[in-house]
């Protein structure tokens, strides 16, 4: 799976729970969730739970920790399916 | 200086009817909410039959956003927000955002358990090794206090926002607690009201003591006998009501329709002593919490037009009458009328007394007395208390002024609450 299609995948992933479409529209890798996209930092983990069933990994807690924006969640997912 | 205390909204989720028109028109033609439960008789309940509101997806998505809809499972807090929205609503409050709490405005909206069918899904994933999957949720449709959480933040409540519980008096409790708050000047406003969740999981427990009817399984509609002699035992059930309670002069200077004014009542306790126990009422405490109720409000028992009954359709019914009647020294035809919404929706538990009060109250605003169903076999010793007159099974129109509402619930505990028309 290349980058374009992850990050495609993050962004129907997150739609639900972000706050501020206009960050959303203009999503890149360097968007936080947080401050960006104003997600609820409690729906992070609904994010990340989301993020493991569509792509078939599992999520450790140290790499959820860093899980922060959409650079790090590519990163994390990248390398999680090549642990595959 | 002690505020009066009046109600300017209302809002109900009931078995026989989802909102106040089709909950007013069900309870004037005396319609039944009591339907067969499939899945109670694939777990092989006695009890088969069940009042359950009925509340579409498409309904929900009014009050609630898809995201907050995903993964929830908690019907106490779905019944329970549509009502209390309902009841803001009602009251002509406004919805808008901003960024201010309403400092004068909260919430005491009780309950017995909250997001039943949650808990169990979120303990099947705990015992497979699966808490990480609990989602951000969990806690908030858990946690007793989650229709109130869910309320507060829906509606913007900066001043008290709780939940209450005990057992199947919460409901008439909350319309106490609120008025009590809003009388010394603590608040402005507060919408009380009391929730029940649905489903085996509530209602199993009741099951497994008997205590409910297991010999209408076939006919579901007339399963629920309250004063009947033929009585078996409650239909279980459930949903919400709620009330906006508000301080006499901001509703009125808002301009606000009034429905009622609350004139106080009295909640105690038998403490299991003499006949009370965990399950059964202690018949002085009983008396006492009515003749106190009446004593805080400052009316004589003469003036009360009409009773609702807690009324259960259980072998307790007879005592209630009896109670009702040594308290207010009153009997024969010179008692008040009584009836019971039991009949018509089960006993919803912790929402049973609000869904009740709001019966009540539209009774007061509308000029009714809503029939009693299930009852042409009148059970004699309610008869040999009081005369039939006073039960009436169809519906009649008149004015009333007073009605005394009463609660009773497991722990030995009682409330009654009394409300009187408001007249400008």
């Amino acid at each position: 799976m290349n980058k374009p299609e992850i990050i495609e995948k993050l962004k129907v992933i997150v739609k639900p729970y972000i706050k501020n479409q206009e960050a959303f529209d203009t999503l890149t890798e360097s968007t936080d969730f947080i401050t960006d996209l104003q997600i609820n930092s409690a729906n992070l983990v609904d994010v990340i739970l989301d993020i493991e069933e569509e792509f078939s990994i599992i999520i450790d807690n140290q790499s959820m920790e860093r899980m922060l924006d959409v650079k790090s969640a590519m990163e994390i997912i990248e390398m999680k399916l090549s642990e595959i | 200086m002690q505020k009066r205390v009046v109600i300017t909204g209302l809002g109900v989720v009931a078995p026989n009817g989802v909102g106040l028109d089709a909950f007013a028109n069900a309870l004037k033609n005396g319609i039944s909410g009591i339907k067969h439960d499939a899945e109670l008789e694939r777990l092989q309940f006695s009890c088969q039959i069940a009042g359950k509101p009925e509340v579409s997806t498409e309904l929900s998505l009014q009050y609630f956003s898809e995201l907050e809809l995903r993964n929830f499972n908690a019907t106490g807090i779905l019944y329970g927000v549509i009502a209390g929205i309902d009841a803001w609503k009602d009251a002509g409050l406004a919805m808008e955002i901003s960024d201010e709490p309403d400092w004068d405005s909260g919430t005491i909206f009780g309950t017995g358990t909250s997001g039943i069918d949650k808990f169990r899904e979120s303990i099947y994933k705990i015992d497979n090794f699966q808490t990480r999957r609990l989602g951000s949720t969990a806690v908030a449709q858990t946690m007793n206090s989650g229709v109130s959480a869910y309320l507060g933040g829906k509606l913007g409540l900066g001043n008290q926002v709780t939940t209450n519980s005990s057992a199947c008096t919460t409901g008439t409790e909350s319309i106490l607690m609120a008025f009590e708050r809003i009388k010394s000047g603590q608040a402005k406003r507060i919408l009380a009201g009391s929730t029940s969740d649905s489903g085996p999981y509530i209602w199993g427990g009741f099951d497994a003591m008997k205590v409910c009817t297991f010999k209408h399984n076939k006919s579901p509609e007339l399963g629920s006998r309250p004063m009947s002699v033929s009585a078996s035992g409650f239909v279980p059930g459930s949903g919400a009501g709620a009330l906006v309670l508000e301080d006499l002069e901001t509703a009125l200077g808002r301009g606000a329709r009034i429905y009622a004014e609350v004139l106080g009542g009295n909640v105690n306790s038998g403490g299991q002593r003499g006949q009370g126990t965990m399950t059964a009422p202690n018949p002085v405490a009983v008396q006492k919490c009515i003749k106190d109720a009446i004593e805080n409000t400052g009316i004589h028992p003469n003036e009360i037009d009409a009773i609702n009954g807690h009324l259960t359709a259980t072998s307790k019914d007879s005592l209630e009458i009896r109670n009702w009647s040594e308290a207010l020294n009153r009997s024969g035809v010179d008692f008040p009328y009584i009836n019971s919404l039991k009949g018509m929706v089960g006993h919803c538990l912790s929402g049973a007394g609000s869904i009740e009060s709001v019966a009540s109250v539209l009774q007061l605003h509308q000029g009714f007395v809503f029939p009693n169903i299930n009852c042409e076999d009148l059970h004699p010793e309610i008869t040999a208390v009081i005369d039939t007159t006073c039960i009436p099974q169809q519906l009649i129109e008149k004015e009333l002024t007073i009605i005394a509402k009463a609660s009773f619930g497991f722990g030995d505990v009682n409330g009654c609450v009394v409300f009187k028309k408001y007249k400008n």
